[in-house]
């Protein structure tokens, strides 16, 4: 694994996943937006535990922070637990078939939509809980697809052979 | 293939330090608001651009709509906006006699004068956020010595307040948003309250209202100045419903703001009172001054 080469392939697509994140939706769609970034640090994790890890999820926390307007930390750590996750059951979660996968995806994308909602109620602010897991749903159903387009393109520039 | 952990912590000593710290973090941005520079240089150097490109579309299509109008469309524009204009003075003529008339009577009583205020356009970037939140992204920052807690409005009445800088964008929390409040009085009778968001963009909450208070449906309200967060006497919203619960102690009153929470494009940037002063001399070119300064 060349880690020095990694980072020419996690950079550009965390910031195309930032500008899906922000891409005006109609009203309707808005409440169902996958969280694109966390779909996508969840991929690197299971790629390359090894230069993704913990402190990478924090920094890319903290930009989401910023770019949705929550308390600084409030996502970061929802995602530093979900990569946590990831780096003691890769080996496991990585021969799963893509259903699998998927429903592992929706569990996580769930424990740090938890982890979200519980600060913004420690502070008062915890929103209507009507269609707050929905992003968890779309997530998963869209990994399938997400994992295939990463994965030919981590093979196009050839990061790692394993996985 | 390496070794799974080559040196340093261990990854669960890492997590554990890391979500220690996001506490701290948190701790730090939400109570004492120490960290209002860090997230404005993130803000300007790293999410900025990206939030430019994306509102690069919209923007696109504006342009496109204006450089492919028809002439006879423009034609007609210009004459609607000329009626208007028209309109607007002579209203205009009519306030500037009673601004005068008040200020003479405002010497007769010797109070204090009312201070002038400056109005800058902003332009909300076409962007969503984490929709449980009402907030904006407007194109102006710190560049333009925006300040937080600055007010903002549209042509109809208020919109909310800046709560993150930027040094060429800012975040402004709009009246609906749950977290936000704004001190009210009831044109008609004088009545003070305050505002509640209800995170509906169509919705306001007057709290603490008695139930003998007098409301009625239709009465407007305005920013009171009270707090002197808000510049006084701009509209805020028409009470929409009163209900009067028994064995509740206080009346539950519902406004419908007035300004365009969710249409408005441009909105105008107040500095008001002493922030005049600050406001540097360079700016002043973009900025209109509202009434006279005294």
């Amino acid at each position: 694994m060349r880690s020095q080469n990694c980072f020419r392939i996690v950079i550009p697509t965390l910031i195309v996943a930032l500008l899906l994140s922000m891409w005006p939706l109609p009203v309707w769609l808005e409440y169902a937006r996958p969280e694109w970034m966390v779909l996508v640090i969840i991929y690197w994790a299971l790629a390359m535990p090894e230069q993704i890890g913990v402190t990478v999820a924090w920094v890319v926390g903290l930009l989401l922070d910023v770019t949705q307007g929550a308390i600084l930390g409030q996502h970061a750590v929802g995602l530093v637990l979900v990569i946590f996750i990831i780096n003691t059951q890769y080996q496991r979660i990585r021969v799963f078939s893509l259903a699998q996968q998927a429903l592992v995806v929706l569990l996580l994308l769930l424990i740090k939509q938890v982890l979200v909602l519980w600060v913004s109620g420690i502070v008062g602010q915890a929103p209507d809980i009507g269609l707050y897991f929905l992003p968890a749903l779309t997530g998963a159903i869209i990994w399938p697809w997400l994992f295939i387009v990463l994965r030919d393109l981590r093979r196009r520039f050839t990061i790692s052979r394993s996985f | 293939m390496q070794p799974l952990f080559l040196q340093g912590p261990s990854v669960t000593l890492r997590t554990i330090l890391l979500v220690i710290f996001s506490i701290v973090v948190m701790v730090a941005d939400h109570r004492w608001h120490a960290l209002e520079t860090v997230r404005g240089a993130i803000e300007s150097y790293v999410v900025y651009p990206l939030r430019y490109t994306v509102n690069l579309p919209s923007r696109l299509v504006d342009w496109g709509d204006e450089s492919l109008s028809s002439h006879q469309k423009l034609l007609d524009d210009n004459r609607k906006l000329q009626e208007q204009q028209l309109r607007a003075q002579v209203s205009l003529q009519k306030l500037s006699v009673l601004e005068k008339e008040n200020d003479r009577l405002r010497d007769m009583l010797s109070a204090q004068p009312k201070v002038g205020e400056l109005v800058l356009v902003a332009e909300i970037l076409g962007i969503d956020l984490d929709p449980y939140k009402q907030q904006v992204i407007l194109n102006k920052g710190h560049n333009k010595d925006v300040y937080i807690g600055q007010p903002i409005i549209d042509a109809w009445g208020v919109m909310g307040q800046v709560t993150h800088l930027g040094d060429f964008s800012s975040t402004a929390l709009l009246i609906s948003d749950p977290s936000h409040a704004i001190p009210v009085q009831v044109n008609r009778s004088g009545l003070r309250s305050t505002a509640f968001g209800t995170g509906n963009s169509q919705q306001l909450e007057l709290r603490y209202i008695p139930h003998n208070a007098d409301l009625e449906i239709g009465d407007v309200i305005n920013t009171s100045g009270l707090g002197g967060r808000f510049p006084p006497n701009y509209p805020v919203g028409r009470i929409i419903s009163i209900d009067r619960p028994t064995g509740e102690s206080f009346a539950t009153v519902l406004a419908e703001p007035v300004a365009h929470l969710d249409r408005s494009r441009e909105v105008l940037l107040v500095w008001h009172k002493l922030q005049v002063k600050d406001v540097g001399a360079s700016q002043q070119g973009d900025m209109v001054v509202k009434g006279e300064k005294k």
